[in-house]
């Protein structure tokens, strides 16, 4: 399965996609919303994609919204991955068509967890818990 | 200090042997924080001594206790999210049609730690069309009166909220708290919590139709177990549904159980044959 992580933090990038590839996915990373909708233009488009909310350039809610707006990507599963944390702005996100919503900061588990919520969790990597 | 990776290795697979809990690498930090305690309560130097002393007395207390220190409020909202697809999709289409005119469901969440078993009941419930209307009462005991407290409460910190509680939920049943969440009205009025110790007779509960009861009886003899069990079988009504653990069984226990298929889940009836 392939990931897009996308945050303007390479830290974050980097923790998202530990875990990520530790799950067996294969992932690109982008900086912000629009190299992450530049990087699905060109390449094979992701299963997953993790977006952080404040970046530059484009914010991951713009970048869920135009997501949505393509018909072609409806089969890519989005995640926001954020501090942003009222209750107004989960609602926002999940309108405008985010699948899910994680909190920063989180555990490695707690990123599995809402992994499994989406059926996400790739076969060869589960484990008998 | 850090645990050695043996004496890890040794934990982790007692425990998945008693509680079929999975310690994954990197919860080397929650093993430590969570045995030294337990080490100097059995007044045993550190977690090596700890783990002498239940390699000598398998079976002993200092076992249940290190097992007990690592499983118990390990608890995530849609923990092991089969047993409540399960209840939507086997348990309550089963159950509705002969309380159709009652509208009255009625569970049991047996060991409810800080409450999110008996909240995810409550979620699960309300988005099952065939009783989302109904009297739904869900009542939640826990043998310690802290975790009753908090279960009470319906208070969870931000990393609380993260661990496997669909976003879709948060917003619709959580409201904001200071720098955490908590339940919102209608699901603290669906539920309520008291103090109960399952070795003990149970007080005046009532009948219930479905009893969760997982990752419990683990910490119990197989007499006090086979008790537990007689005793649930009184409160649960005769068409009702038991949930164990994934990895827990009433075979040779109590054989007045007999399993169900419900997804992978470990969900249990009493035998018709049985009184």
């Amino acid at each position: 399965m392939r990931a897009l992580v996308i945050d303007d933090s390479k830290t974050m990038r980097r923790i998202v996609s530990r875990v990520l590839v530790g799950l067996g996915y294969e992932v690109v990373e982008a900086a912000d919303g629009q190299q992450a909708l530049d990087a699905m233009v060109e390449g094979p488009l992701p299963d997953l994609a993790c977006v952080d909310w404040n970046m530059p350039v484009m914010d991951g809610l713009t970048y869920v919204t135009q997501v949505r707006a393509n018909p072609a990507w409806r089969g890519v599963t989005l995640m926001m991955v954020t501090t942003e944390s009222e209750h107004g702005q989960i609602v926002r996100a999940l309108a405008a068509g985010a699948h899910e919503y994680l909190i920063k900061p989180f555990t490695p588990d707690a990123l599995k967890d809402k992994l499994d919520l989406l059926g996400l969790i790739p076969v060869a990597a589960g484990e008998p818990s | 200090m850090s645990i050695a990776p043996e004496a890890f290795g040794f934990v982790r697979d007692l425990v998945r042997r008693e509680s079929a809990i999975v310690l994954s690498q990197g919860k080397e930090y929650l093993v430590e924080s969570r045995l030294l305690p337990v080490a100097r309560a059995e007044g045993v130097a550190g977690i090596e001594g700890l783990i002498e002393k239940v390699r000598q007395q398998p079976h002993g207390p200092a076992s249940r206790r290190l097992v007990e220190a690592l499983t118990t409020n390990e608890t995530s909202w849609f923990r092991d999210g089969d047993p409540f697809s399960a209840l939507r999709s086997t348990v309550v289409p089963d159950l509705a049609p002969s309380r159709a005119t009652s509208r009255r469901l009625r569970v049991w969440s047996a060991a409810c730690s800080s409450g999110q078993e008996a909240y995810s009941t409550a979620m699960t419930l309300l988005e099952t069309p065939a009783v989302a209307d109904w009297s739904i009462e869900i009542v939640g005991t826990d043998l310690s009166s802290e975790m009753v407290q908090r279960a009470r409460d319906g208070r969870y910190s931000q990393l609380e909220v993260n661990r496997g509680l669909p976003a879709s939920s948060l917003v619709r049943y959580f409201e904001r708290d200071g720098a955490g969440w908590r339940v919102n009205a209608q699901l603290r009025s669906m539920t309520r919590f008291s103090e109960l110790n399952l070795m003990r007779p149970f007080p005046t509960v009532g009948r219930f139709d479905v009893v969760f009861l997982r990752n419990v009886l683990i910490y119990f003899d197989v007499e006090t177990k086979r008790d537990i069990l007689r005793r649930v079988r009184q409160v649960l009504a005769p068409d009702g549904y038991l949930y164990l653990g994934a990895a827990e069984m009433t075979m040779g226990v109590d054989d007045a159980w007999e399993r169900v298929a419900a997804g992978r889940s470990s969900v249990y009836r009493r035998r018709k044959d049985v009184l």
